[in-house]
């Protein structure tokens, strides 16, 4: 039976999760993948960790003599033409694109990449399959292309296509961390072909598919919707969450 | 009444417990179907195909279900925290604990002992091997050694789980399945 009570109390629970919903979406709380039951535990899980991880706390990180001696891979390079004509020069032609909601489009070949301020990092990976390694990542930070591209306030996520189908999108509280990297070096040497040369992406702060391989260009946006599924990334379209902080 | 009434399971403990059960089984599932992309298990920091392993599960490694695995398993770890909250703070204020959990005889040391020991370990060991939860608590994935170490220990708490679930499905056949199962929905004659 309805009864009065019942219509206020179910009222203000209602309105109170419009309003939480409204709040959420503002703050940036809502993952792209959040349709259907399971995307209830995802919102709430990346929720929660951004609302926890709102200091831009690092990933740890390692001593030298800590790194790995096996660093297995998933999945192999790509096998299309433009990608193993550009491996064939050595990426002499090749140039990583950054556009989108930016002031200044970029083109930058790896010499130019290679010369900007460089970060290395001695971090853990793991896998989702549940084995992980310790090695070392030298790159630029996405921050500086970032800056260097003048990002719109309006951005929200940083979307990365690759060589391969593994286009993956990050929010700006990882775009902008400082430990997010465009790897060109591991281990001390050249980023070898199968961990993604000749450029790769590294976010600690996430599982190993967050750190996608073999990337072609970048592009800024204020919304992942138009873009595959509209999940921001192909993972949940093979049944990954986007969110990979865990 | 009277007696009887001290010995009903409050409203509270009986809804828990059923959305515990429903969580429990999903979490068990799911955490299989992660499981089996890698059997093996290791200690420290890293463990990998091609470095020695602590044990190596008698099965192959079976790709393709840690997808919805991880899906399932953190909407169900979600229920289950959160259901779990309501059922010790509610618990508290009942005095549930001190009347009728407070350790006296092996049974009721089984049920503090998962409450309050093993229904924490095994989440913060899953925290532990969140490189996000960890970048903000470094010291959760060090104090059990490791993310290799956690994952190790949250399968052996999975599996103090599952023998207390076989346990307390003993009990229960002892004290009369349909009757303690009948206590646990309606609250009546238990």
């Amino acid at each position: 039976m309805i009864t009065r009570r019942r219509l206020i109390t179910g009222g203000v629970a209602g309105s109170g999760l419009v309003t939480a919903g409204v709040l959420a979406e503002h703050y940036g709380l809502i993952p792209p993948d959040h349709g259907g039951i399971f995307g209830v535990g995802e919102t709430l899980t990346y929720a929660a960790q951004r609302v926890l991880m709102s200091g831009h706390s690092l990933a740890r990180e390692f001593k030298r003599e800590q790194i790995s001696k096996v660093f297995p891979v998933n999945g192999d390079p790509p096998r299309t033409a433009s990608y193993q004509r550009l491996l064939a020069r050595g990426f002499e032609d090749w140039r990583l694109m950054v556009d989108g909601l930016v002031a200044h489009p970029l083109s930058l070949s790896l010499a130019e990449l290679k010369s900007f301020p460089s970060r290395t990092q001695i971090t853990h990976q793991a896998c989702e399959e549940g084995w992980s390694f310790i090695a070392e990542w030298t790159g630029v930070p996405l921050s500086f292309l970032l800056n260097l591209a003048g990002v719109s306030a309006r951005a929200k996520y940083v979307v990365f296509f690759p060589f391969d189908e593994y286009w993956d999108s990050l929010d700006m509280a990882d775009a902008w961390h400082p430990q997010t990297l465009l790897a060109y070096g591991m281990n001390g040497s050249e980023m070898p072909t199968p961990h993604g040369a000749p450029l790769r992406l590294r976010v600690p702060r996430q599982l190993g598919y967050k750190s996608i391989k073999y990337l072609s260009s970048i592009t800024v946006t204020d919304s992942v919707k138009s873009i595959g599924k509209g999940w921001g990334s192909a993972s949940p379209e093979d049944g990954y969450s986007w969110y990979a902080g865990i | 009444m009277g007696a009887m009434d001290e010995r009903r399971h409050s409203a509270v403990v009986r809804v828990t417990h059923w959305i515990n059960t429903a969580g429990f089984f999903a979490l068990v599932i799911s955490g299989l179907a992660i499981l089996v992309a890698h059997p093996r298990f290791y200690w420290g920091e890293t463990g990998t195909v091609g470095s020695d392993s602590l044990f190596d599960l008698p099965m192959r490694f079976r790709f393709g279900h840690s997808g919805w695995g991880r899906y399932l398993h953190f909407l169900a770890a979600w229920v289950c925290v959160l259901n779990g909250i309501v059922y010790v703070v509610a618990g508290i204020m009942a005095r549930h604990f001190r009347r009728e959990l407070w350790p006296s005889g092996l049974q009721r040391v089984a049920y503090i002992g998962v409450v309050f020991g093993l229904f924490p370990l095994i989440v913060l060991t899953g925290l532990a091997m969140s490189p996000a939860i960890t970048s903000v608590v470094p010291g959760l994935v060090e104090v059990f050694g490791g993310e290799q170490s956690a994952r190790t220990l949250h399968f052996f708490f999975t599996d103090f789980l599952v023998l207390f679930f076989i346990g307390h499905i003993l009990m229960v056949i002892l004290a009369g399945f349909m009757k303690s199962v009948r206590g646990m929905i309606t609250g009546d004659g238990i």
